[in-house]
């Protein structure tokens, strides 16, 4: 099988007549059908529908051929709504459930020439590193089967990561977009909170979400983001915005700008074929002209308890809604009043993961608690944010792996919540200062699993962080390897 | 602060969640939620005195619109998705709510 296009290659050969829209999605979809009996990346495809838009495009093509993303086809989380194909989440809690509208980055995709051939499998409510807290199955590595993909946007990264589609959503709390990215060995971008609108983003943990793209390289990640971006008056949260193109930018040098590493994070519970990468990535990058110097950001350990307590709060306040009343499963039985039809349907449509983080948000919230837990987080929080600000200072971008280790065994994990918590160790601290990152992929361990390296910007500066990727991916030689 | 969580408390918490659990899921949910609230214990001896807590990583203000009327979800719509809609009266059908 020849190496499927790149999203910003399809654009191109489309609009110039190249190929078609259909034939592009005819690939994509016959890719799909030979891999993901294997992968289980995807939740629902629906070919005809697909079909049915590409040869719209093509029928419109003089009038269309300029759309950014014309042509290309895209797979969206889960837990994004889309009209047209169901929207479970990853939960039995919406098992069939058909949104009654799209979500604003499905609108802006569709509006900028996109074709969406389906949805992906993810974590249960976007909860998990490994998408095995997945209602309806795991999705497997597809650089070894035996192994997670990561999470939750794990069958995002996996459809990209197996050339099934070359662009796909994901949606980052704690890591969510970077982490699986990292371990499939593609690219992926959690934009500034803010920069994106959560309108139609099942929402998990309010001031964390954001949604992202995840592809197979950084030109086309800058092309998904000028087409997401922008402010939407139906998200609360969406910051006005200037916004000159990214995908403007040719190569670029990167001489002057300056890297920092939190040395101190990364001197243990590092697997030691990622650490050799990442000490490589950075030689890359000395060597393309950035300087790079060692950092402290000292609160950054506490980084995991702060988002657990911060973001487990918010869902217990977001999950209410999922009560069997306006949308969802409802529990078969005979209840007497409301509320046992309420504990009875939640209690039956989420899964485990999904509840203990429900509970424990409940608990730290509750009288008597509130201080010690979700406030005493909460001002760590504006630690770690000063950090960041204290380090952005001296520096331009904050490096570090962004997994610490490589993609682990299914099953693995699964017994032990707070080893599975502690995947999102280096990712959090973006979330918990609303600060945009980028992963891209820099090396396989001796095992042969992707590593990724992970950049954090300044708010809004997405730009340098596309810059750096871009010309490390350029040096560094780790651009468009499959498994 | 207690690293310890009976199941008492785990009942009491699942309650306020409405969520109703198996035995087995609560012993197993009382061992585990007492495994995370221990590891995040680290927090408590960190020095936080007149640190402002962050509710929300952009200094945003609810923005505002002038009250004026726009299109919204129509009812139909609304009511496609419920497990036990009445559309005829444009409702969400549920069990008792007061009493029982």
């Amino acid at each position: 099988m020849t190496r499927p296009r790149t999203a910003s290659d399809i654009r191109r050969a489309v609009a110039s007549g190249e190929t078609s829209a259909v034939a592009c999605c005819e690939a994509a979809l016959e890719r799909i059908a030979q891999s993901d009996a294997r992968i289980q990346a995807f939740r629902a495809v629906d070919a005809p529908q697909a079909l049915a838009r590409a040869a719209e495009l093509d029928r419109r093509h003089d009038e269309l051929a300029h759309l950014p993303l014309l042509g290309v086809p895209v797979a969206i989380k889960d837990n994004i709504c889309t009209r047209t194909l169901p929207t479970t989440a990853a939960s039995r809690m919406l098992d069939g459930y058909v949104p009654p509208y799209d979500a604003a980055v499905v609108e802006r995709l569709t509006a900028a020439g996109a074709v969406i051939v389906g949805k992906t499998n993810c974590d249960e409510f976007a909860m998990g590193s490994s998408t095995e807290n997945s209602a309806y199955g795991v999705t497997r590595n597809p650089w070894d089967p035996e192994r997670t993909p990561g999470g939750s946007s794990g069958g995002s990264a996996a459809a990209v990561a197996a050339g099934m589609v070359p662009l796909a959503l994901g949606s980052d709390t704690g890591g969510s977009i970077r982490q699986p990215a990292a371990l499939c060995g593609v690219v992926g971008l959690k934009p500034t909170y803010g920069r994106v609108s959560r309108y139609g983003l099942l929402a998990f943990a309010s001031s964390l979400d954001q949604i992202g793209p995840i592809a197979g390289s950084v030109a086309d990640v800058a092309l998904a983001f000028d087409v997401l971006a922008g402010h939407d008056p139906r998200d609360a949260t969406s910051v006005a915005q200037e916004h000159t193109p990214l995908a403007q930018e040719g190569p670029a040098s990167v001489d002057g700008l300056r890297i920092g590493v939190p040395r101190s994070l990364i001197r243990e519970g590092v697997e030691p074929g990622v650490l050799e990468a990442f000490e490589r990535a950075l030689t890359t990058l000395d060597a393309c002209g950035a300087a790079i110097s060692t950092i402290d950001l000292p609160h950054s350990r506490y980084g995991i308890a702060a988002y657990y307590l911060i973001a487990t709060a918010e869902a217990s306040s977001n999950l209410a809604r999922y009560d069997g009343v306006r949308y969802g499963a409802r529990a078969e039985g005979d209840d007497r009043t409301l509320a046992e039809m309420y504990d009875r349907t939640r209690g039956a449509g989420f899964g485990a993961e999904v509840k203990r983080r429900i509970m424990l948000g409940t608990y730290v919230l509750s009288a008597g608690y509130y201080e010690a837990y979700y406030l005493k987080a909460q001002q760590v929080r504006t630690l770690i944010s000063r950090d960041y600000d204290a380090a952005f200072e001296q520096v331009d971008a904050v490096a570090l792996p962004t997994s610490p280790t490589g993609a682990f065994r299914l099953g693995e994990r699964t017994s032990d919540p707070v080893l599975m918590y502690l995947a999102d160790v280096f990712t959090v601290g973006a979330n918990l200062a609303g600060l945009p990152a980028i992963t891209v992929p820099c090396g396989v361990t001796d095992g042969h699993l992707p590593v990724g390296l992970q950049l954090t910007g300044r708010k809004m500066d997405e730009r340098t962080l596309v810059r750096l990727a871009g010309a490390y991916e350029q040096a560094g030689g780790w651009k468009g390897i499959g498994p | 602060m207690p690293p310890e969580l009976s199941l008492e408390d785990v009942s009491r918490i699942a309650t306020l969640s409405r969520l109703a659990l198996s035995v087995e899921e609560r012993q197993l949910f009382s061992r585990q939620l007492a495994g995370i609230l221990g590891y995040v214990e680290q927090l408590q001896p960190l020095d936080t005195t007149g640190v402002p807590p962050t509710s929300h990583p952009l200094a945003l203000i609810s923005p505002m619109r002038e009250d004026e009327q726009r299109p919204s979800l129509g009812r139909e719509d609304a009511l496609r998705e419920a497990p036990e809609p009445d559309p005829a009266a444009g409702l969400f059908k549920v069990p008792r709510v007061i009493g029982g």
